[in-house]
């Protein structure tokens, strides 16, 4: 069992800028060892929840916990946090080793021993301390013989890895991403999300990465913080974030392509019907309500939603089919060996099993697959 | 290949030239003009320095350096490029300093950035030679304000600002300071908004507590451009001073403010001896060449980090 009070607690944060929430009292869990993705479009105030965790925004209510020590009113250099900011932010006069040693050197050195020329004299044993375990941090990044380059000398993804060498030379509690594959080429962005969890789990230290792309956070995230208008709307596992969310919104910010949405409606009897077709799926709400389905939980059957095939996007290890079903346009993933013609007519049916249901507000409404069940 | 090459060359070639005729038709007009008016005139001002000539008197003699030689032993000469020097050197880094503070304050401040922008900037926009009659006011040993207020605090004889020759190079420095801290100030906060926000923010994360160690760190060597270029233009600046000068005291009292470009002044349009005028201007433009030069060879690989 860990200690409850390790790791970082943030509790009902909330920001205003200028009159305008951007966090709504917010409050996030994060263990140590425990990589959690921050998840939502631009603007939705990940970033800003991030800024207040490292203390570059106070919040207007609401408190922040690492390690059990409340530190809402400290100082970003006295909260144990470090932080890779989205444009790396490296001391471009200063040289790769430089750079990775500043952390160490700010906590561990008096400004005396800080001073320039003199201030060596004062510190042998303290800077080859400092020398031993940057060396010990760049070279599995890779950065050993770079040591001596200053940034403007670094490709990006270099850069990159300085940035992170720089933030985990310290061992912090929390360690803090900020969108940092958002300047990398895509081949280099795949590549660099292995690398970062190893490093995460190396450091061992309770990790938040915010990101806009879900790929990052469903392929690196313990857990997803899915995040829009200054609100969590759902935190989880990438599997439960995905087959299992609470919210109509967050249904439809996760998956590519987008889930297809569906006017459906409940009868008295809490029989759905799509199109006055019945389905064979019965809630015990009732009235409108949207269906939700995953392109990849569409079938091809011999009879059901009709529908017709608008376009085909072959791409390689599969194809997607983009369809018009009476005015809602479904799109579907399909096996490549599949061949559909364009304006091709056919009959759809979905596995009653993954389905989702919705009300009206978006809240998620129990759904259960009726018994005798035909499509 | 080499028939259908051979045959489509001369096209080719002709074409080029026209290309080349056309790109100097264009840049003619900017061309002939700084023949007529940049270049032309310093030959001639190059060329006159090694002349005799004096206004009135013709034809001008080449004397070689000849005029090189008389101010060499020349006293007042001598006395004019210390003086410059002394100025230079008070004017030049009080009113850097003063500056990067001033912008310092004014950046860290939430309030009144406007107002205090404008109120130090405006010695640059506003007339040196009007200003000058409102130093001379608040620096006149009898009436004005300044020795007014040092009596009041117990300072029996206040000196005579502008006509005691201990303190007339002082009081012209601190006038030059006022002058130019504004401009530098407003150079400086243009470098610090140009530092990247992220860059401050890291250094705090990174353990960065104090202010003067952020300063250290982050604020310092990415001024480095914006303060290399600050020197240079405060440094050329100064060794130009002459309006307060030419308004305030003539070069008085007893040559005690005689500078560079007042001595070039007297000497060509009081006295009318344009070779010996010439010669000085030749002196003074290679020391504000030399400047330039140092700033551009020297320093500006140093701080500038790509």
């Amino acid at each position: 069992m860990r200690a409850p009070d390790s790791g970082l607690l943030v509790e009902e944060a909330a920001v205003t800028l200028g009159g305008t929430p951007i966090l709504r009292g917010v409050s996030l869990r994060v263990e140590p060892g425990e990589f959690v993705a921050l998840l939502g479009p631009s603007g939705c105030g990940k970033t800003t929840l991030m800024r207040v965790v490292a203390g570059l925004q106070a919040p207007a209510a609401g408190r922040v916990l690492i390690n059990g020590r409340d530190v809402t009113r400290a100082h970003p250099a006295e909260r144990d946090v470090a932080m890779v900011f989205q444009n790396y932010a490296l001391y471009p006069h200063l040289t790769v080793r430089q750079n990775i040693a500043v952390p160490l050197a700010m906590r561990r050195l008096n400004g005396w021993q800080r001073a320039p020329l003199l201030g060596r004299l004062f510190s042998r044993a303290e800077r080859a301390a400092i020398a031993r375990e940057v060396a010990a941090i760049a070279a599995p990044l890779g950065l050993s013989s770079l040591l001596e380059r200053k940034p403007a000398q670094l490709s990006g993804g270099q850069r990159q890895r300085v940035a992170l060498a720089r933030a985990v030379v310290r061992r912090p509690a929390v360690f803090l991403l900020d969108e940092p594959l958002s300047n990398l080429d895509a081949a280099l962005r795949v590549s660099t999300r292995r690398e970062i969890v190893e490093i995460h789990r190396r450091a061992g230290a309770a990790s938040v990465y915010v990101t806009h792309d879900q790929a990052e956070a469903l392929t690196m995230a313990d857990r997803i913080a899915v995040m829009q208008a200054g609100e969590i709307l759902q935190i989880g596992s990438p599997e439960a974030i995905y087959r299992d969310p609470a919210d109509l919104r967050v249904a439809s910010f996760i998956g590519s392509p987008r889930i297809n949405l569906l006017p459906a409606a409940a009868g008295e009897d809490g029989v759905l019907r799509l199109d006055g077709a019945p389905l064979p799926l019965r809630t015990p709400a009732r009235g409108p309500v949207t269906l939700a389905v995953r392109p990849e939980d569409w079938r091809i059957a011999p009879a059901g939603l009709a529908a017709r095939v608008a376009h085909v996007e072959f791409l390689g290890d599969h194809e997607l089919i983009h369809l018009d079903a009476a005015g809602t346009e479904i799109v579907m993933r399909a096996e490549p060996e599949l061949r559909v013609a364009r304006e091709e007519a056919l009959h759809l049916s979905f596995d009653p099993a993954r389905a989702l249901l919705f009300g009206a507000d978006g809240r998620r409404l129990p759904v259960a697959e009726r018994e005798a069940a035909h499509v | 290949m080499s028939e259908a090459a051979l045959a489509a060359a001369p096209p080719r070639a002709r074409r080029r030239l026209g290309e080349a005729l056309g790109g100097w038709l264009l840049s003619l007009p900017a061309a002939l003009s700084f023949l007529l008016l940049l270049l032309l005139p310093t030959l001639a001002a190059v060329a006159m320095a090694f002349t005799d000539f004096e206004l009135g008197l013709w034809p001008p003699a080449w004397i070689g350096l000849e005029n090189f030689r008389e101010m060499w032993e020349d006293r007042g000469f001598r006395q004019s490029f210390r003086n410059t020097v002394v100025y230079v050197g008070l004017v030049a880094p009080a009113s850097v300093l003063l500056g990067l503070g001033l912008a310092l304050l004014i950046e860290a401040g939430a309030r009144g950035r406007a107002l205090f922008r404008a109120v130090f900037f405006l010695p640059v926009v506003s007339l040196t030679v009007a200003m000058a009659a409102a130093w001379q006011y608040l620096l006149h040993p009898t009436i004005g304000p300044l020795n007014a207020a040092l009596r009041n605090f117990g300072v029996a004889a206040p000196p005579a600002w502008l006509s005691s020759s201990d303190w007339v190079l002082l009081s012209l420095s601190a006038i030059g300071v006022w002058e130019q801290a504004g401009f530098n100030m407003v150079l400086f906060m243009a470098g610090l908004t140009a530092i990247p926000r992220e860059l401050r923010e890291a250094a705090s994360v990174d353990g960065v507590h104090s202010a003067f160690e952020r300063f250290r760190l982050v604020t310092w060597p990415l001024l480095g451009p914006t303060t290399l270029f600050v020197v240079t233009i405060t440094l050329i600046r100064s060794v130009r001073v002459f309006d307060t000068v030419a308004v305030l005291t003539r070069g008085g009292p007893n040559k005690a403010s005689e500078v560079l470009l007042y001595t070039m002044y007297t000497e060509g349009f009081t006295f009318l001896r344009l070779g010996y005028s010439a010669a000085i201007t030749l002196v003074f433009l290679v020391i504000v060449l030399a400047l330039m030069l140092v700033q551009t060879r020297l320093l500006d690989r140093r701080v500038h980090y790509g």
